[in-house]
């Protein structure tokens, strides 16, 4: 079964109206001890970087989740959260993946926030993109992103620059995008989390 | 690169789509909900729903709406129509929401679009502009297009970008309607001078308006009701005559 982290950071109907969609069995994870009834942990976040993490510190599950030997999946800001740092309010971050999240302000000449669908590369090397094609379209909202690099990233997105569109470090994952929101694809990954041990 | 969006726009009232829809598959034509997964299956982008219900139950049909799209539909969409203050656009967010729209709440209370912003993130909060020429300019429209303000249509978006806006959807009255195409000299001018996505709507009449509309304005998704509804223009035909004009799409 799926856990779900539940640390307040953002609306997540649509992630759990997905999940049930495919027919994919999930709880909440409130407190540390919950941690264990799940095979596979998501975190989810909107919003703040740094005020996800504060709320996560404050739910004490921040500690147990770096602990984890179980696959975690960090979505969106979930994701920016397994980075060691974010300039979005210059805000420490679980330091899970040695990677620092950026702003596009200054970097790019496009607007920000990268919004709408955008082509993911990946190298079929990760398993969250099993049978899921190399450049396929997934549904972006975002004005931080996390660097690009050749150990880390699953897969990557150009906007601008090439950033990781997703990562992969050991058991902890991450996709930059809303798989509950990127149509067929975005199933297909959830699916192919869901079958991870 | 980031592909232009299609964005078919439905009315819901009382629960139910209020122009007539066409679709041949269709077991009930009124139903947003099925609507909605059809126009997702079809390779819409997005959706946005604008509520016009004008009961007391507004908040209550809106929500039950909002809920049942988010759990059936497996792409971004958009609720407007009633929302004139941060709790309006909070239960909305809670029931699914993507995004929220607001039009002449705005207008009237400007400092809605930085409550918004603060609250739930510039991603959330759309912002939709009427406009009409008169006297040689465009001005900002409200009551669907009926009551002119004074506001100039550039300088309040500019200011509701200012404010928080993550996009804009600007419809052109004279447009709207005609199916002669969308106002593209307007949207040229207007993107040019933005750093947030701009929806074009109004006037779309045929595929090739949408291929006008990409590649003279630049803006970053392209909003129509009856043309979907009716079956005038379908989805998957329109995004092949896209990519044969090299526009990139999803």
């Amino acid at each position: 079964m799926t856990g779900i982290i539940n640390y307040g950071a953002g609306n997540i109907f649509s992630l759990t109206a997905a999940l049930e969609r495919l027919h994919i069995p999930y709880g909440m994870v409130n407190t540390q001890d919950e941690l264990a009834a799940y095979d596979r942990i998501v975190i989810p976040g909107v919003g703040h970087a740094g005020t996800a993490m504060r709320k996560l510190q404050a739910s004490g599950l921040a500690e147990p989740i770096r602990q984890l030997k179980k696959p975690v999946l960090g979505i969106c800001v979930g994701m920016q959260l397994l980075t060691s740092h974010s300039e979005e309010g210059n805000s420490p971050l679980l330091d899970i993946v040695p990677l620092k999240t950026l702003h596009f302000e200054n970097r790019i000449a496009e607007k920000v926030p990268h919004m709408g669908w955008n082509k993911v590369f990946h190298e079929n090397r990760c398993a969250l993109f099993a049978d899921i094609k190399k450049d396929a379209y997934f549904y972006f909202v975002h004005s931080y992103f996390i660097e690009y690099n050749a150990t880390f990233t699953a897969a990557f997105t150009e906007y601008g620059l090439k950033f990781s569109a997703s990562l992969q470090d050991r058991n902890f994952y991450g996709v930059q995008f809303h798989p509950e929101k990127s149509g067929e694809a975005g199933e297909q990954l959830l699916l192919n989390f869901s079958n991870l041990h | 690169m980031l592909a232009k969006r299609i964005i078919p726009c439905l009315d819901v009232k009382d629960g139910r789509t209020v122009k007539g829809v066409n679709f041949v598959d269709l077991r009930d034509a009124g139903d947003p909900v099925e609507l909605a997964w059809q126009y997702s299956r079809q390779g819409a982008d997005e959706l946005v729903f604008l509520d016009i219900t004008a009961t007391h139950e507004r908040r209550k049909t809106t929500v039950a709406l909002v809920k049942a799209v988010a759990r059936q539909v497996n792409i971004p969409f958009t609720i407007g129509g009633g929302i004139n203050e941060l709790a309006d656009a909070d239960v909305l967010l809670h029931a699914g929401a993507d995004k929220i729209s607001i039009n002449s709440a705005a207008v009237r209370n400007p400092d809605l679009i930085n409550q918004l912003a603060d609250a739930f993130g510039i991603q959330f909060v759309v912002v939709a502009v009427d406009t009409r020429y008169v006297d040689g300019k465009n001005y900002v429209h409200l009551n669907g297009g009926r009551l002119k303000t004074d506001l100039e249509t550039e300088h309040w978006i500019k200011e509701a970008e200012s404010r928080g806006a993550g996009e804009i959807l600007l419809t052109s009255m004279d447009h709207d309607g005609t199916k002669n195409g969308f106002d593209c000299s307007l949207l040229k001018k207007i993107n040019d001078r933005l750093s947030i996505p701009l929806i074009a709507s109004g006037g779309a009449g045929n595929e090739q308006h949408f291929v006008d509309v990409f590649q003279q304005s630049n803006v970053d998704a392209a909003l129509a009701a009856s043309v979907f509804h009716y079956g005038e223009i379908l989805i998957p035909q329109l995004k092949d005559t896209l990519r044969q004009h090299g526009i990139e799409i999803r």
